[in-house]
């Protein structure tokens, strides 16, 4: 891990609507602007951008200022290192594949260019279809196209309006994999506009939530999954924690992938990956049981020793969310308000959390 | 047959078509992208000529460029003759009197890219000038093919302005369609009919050449 410095972002308009943000998105990461429609995302992509004018703004990448409104910086959208995927992918009709890419790399030199394109059809399993123009290729290609064509800028920031919005369930989550295997091979600094909390809890590390024009929440995925604090997501969507892990172990014989998190070890079916790489791991409260002794005779393989931090009331009246500390780790689990009271549950019970192995769900 | 009425027409047809589309390129990417009040004021302008008889267009166009007028005035302290029954005099009404024909399609085919596509541009680091040349033309082709053969064709077989401003000056203002006009009056159907049948040729022509240009402009695969 580098400790460049990332994308800082001050923005505010008065009208066609009101916007007032500011939020930092760390270098080499996933940084997810969450929120529904309509509450300002894809503006605030433009304006990072260069493409939309602010009343006021700052914006800087690395120790470089793109926008000051307060000094009159204003740099051009076509000189600052972007690289943008549009939702409709915005690939130019006319086209090629390989044309595209070409004029995206007008910085380089043009003997390097060939070698260049070459390069990046094949990270997005793209080299046989690159002579098509955009309307022979299918949604995942296109989508594939554009991605490529933001990487060809060689850009020091990728930004990502709603990248899976307009393809089918399957094909999003191998574009998922796909995109944060290029981020981690490539260590990009990523902005990712979405309002499907999948895509928060599957790619993102940070989280800027965004509603009518501001910022209501900001922080690590892992904390505010944690403390099951994502407005806009609290109360219809099932209480889960998303952890930044990675793999520990791989036990072969037994078809099963150690991985820790923070000081958790947590057996898991085997995930196809090598030892020491990060994984994201989601464990959704109704999957963790508590028990206040070490149960015996259970087909399970994660028993973690934790202490209660607080007792929330939950969707349900006869259910209570239990928030949970497990080393620097914190866990949520959701319980019946009945089961609580049987085990005596209050702030600070130390209690065991069980967690049936197919009960992780790893994103590798 | 009036060769010399069918040189001056098509010499007309191309400068017109050579100066008009540059310009009317820059007022249809301004109607189509400018973001300003107005603008239904202005592709109303743009759009009167298509309304307007040939005669009022023709009466005010020779107004403005008279003897009286200053652009009739400066124009002959400039060159040394009138504007008015003048070949000059006829390019410049002709640019205004094809304005819609070279805005409008021009306008649309601009105004068809999806905004994402001009905003890519920018972002693969294209200048706005080199977003133009490379992006908005290439796309707005079929549209800038459709301007030049309407114009090409509608200023061939301009009559009521070319007389009105132009008069009936053989080797300087006496077109093709005026040549036809005037033969017909002189009873002469035989060299009416062969220029007739030579402009709707042309047309027949061009309509062909600007469904094969935009057949082939929005052929992507």
């Amino acid at each position: 891990m580098t400790t460049r410095a990332g994308l800082e972002v001050r923005l505010r308009q008065a009208a066609p609507f009101a916007l007032d943000v500011a939020f930092e998105a760390p270098a080499d990461s996933i940084t997810a602007l969450f929120g529904p429609s309509g509450s300002g995302k894809t503006t605030v992509l433009r304006a990072i951008a260069g493409l939309q004018p602010m009343d006021a703004a700052r914006v800087s990448c690395g120790d470089v200022t793109w926008t000051d409104t307060a000094a009159s910086v204003r740099t051009p959208p076509h000189l600052r290192p972007v690289g943008f995927v549009f939702q409709d992918y915005a690939l130019f009709p006319h086209l090629t594949v390989r044309e595209q890419l070409a004029l995206s790399l007008g910085h380089r030199p043009a003997d390097e260019r060939p070698a260049r394109i070459d390069e990046l059809l094949a990270r997005v399993q793209l080299l046989e279809l690159g002579d098509r123009r955009p309307a022979a290729l299918s949604g995942g290609q296109q989508q594939r196209a554009a991605l490529a064509r933001a990487l060809a800028r060689d850009p020091a920031l990728l930004l990502l309006d709603e990248p899976f919005a307009a393809v089918d369930w399957a094909l999003r989550e191998s574009l998922r994999h796909e995109l944060v295997t290029l981020q981690r091979a490539l260590s990009l600094t990523v902005v990712l506009v979405t309002h499907d909390f999948e895509d928060v809890a599957k790619l993102a590390s940070h989280l800027v939530v965004l509603e009518r024009g501001t910022v209501t929440a900001s922080g690590t995925v892992e904390a505010l999954t944690a403390r099951n604090a994502v407005p806009g997501v609290t109360g219809w969507r099932e209480p889960a924690v998303a952890l930044d892990a990675r793999i520990h172990a791989q036990l072969a014989d037994r078809q099963l992938t150690v991985i820790a998190a923070g000081g958790l070890r947590l057996e898991v079916p085997t995930v196809d990956a090598p030892v020491g790489a990060p994984v994201r791991i989601q464990l959704s409260a109704r999957e963790v049981i508590l028990a206040s002794r070490r149960p015996e005779g259970l087909s399970l393989h994660n028993v973690i020793e934790a202490k209660v931090v607080a007792i929330e009331p939950a969707s349900h009246e006869a259910l209570r969310l239990v928030h949970l500390q497990a080393g620097a780790t914190r866990l949520l689990s959701l319980v019946t308000a009945d089961a609580a009271r049987s085990l005596g549950l209050a702030p600070g019970t130390p209690v065991l959390a069980l967690v049936k192995a197919v009960a992780v769900e790893a994103f590798a | 047959m009036d060769w010399t009425a069918l040189g001056l027409s098509l010499q007309l047809g191309l400068v017109t078509v050579a100066l008009l589309l540059p310009l009317a390129f820059l007022l249809a990417r301004w109607l189509a992208f400018g973001r300003f009040r107005g603008r239904g004021f202005v592709e109303a302008v743009v759009a009167l000529p298509l309304i307007l008889p040939p005669t009022v267009v023709g009466f005010y166009l020779l107004v403005a460029f008279g003897r009286g007028s200053p652009l009739g005035t400066a124009f002959e302290s400039l060159f040394g003759h009138p504007l008015v029954f003048s070949f000059e005099g006829l390019v410049l009404a002709s640019l205004l009197v094809n304005l819609p024909f070279a805005v409008q399609p021009m306008q649309n085919a601009l105004a068809a890219i999806p905004p994402s596509v001009r905003d890519a541009a920018r972002c693969c680091g294209l200048s706005p000038l080199e977003a133009v040349r490379r992006i908005e033309l290439p796309l707005a082709l079929p549209g800038i093919a459709t301007a030049a053969v309407l114009t090409f064709a509608h200023t061939l077989g301009e009559f009521g302005v070319v007389l009105m401003v132009g008069g009936s000056i053989p080797g300087e203002t006496r077109t093709v369609a005026i040549a036809i006009y005037d033969r017909v009056q002189a009873f002469d159907e035989q060299a009416a009919g062969a220029m007739a049948l030579v402009l709707l040729l042309l047309a027949v022509a061009a309509l062909g050449i600007t469904n094969t240009l935009a057949r082939r402009a929005t052929r992507r695969d």
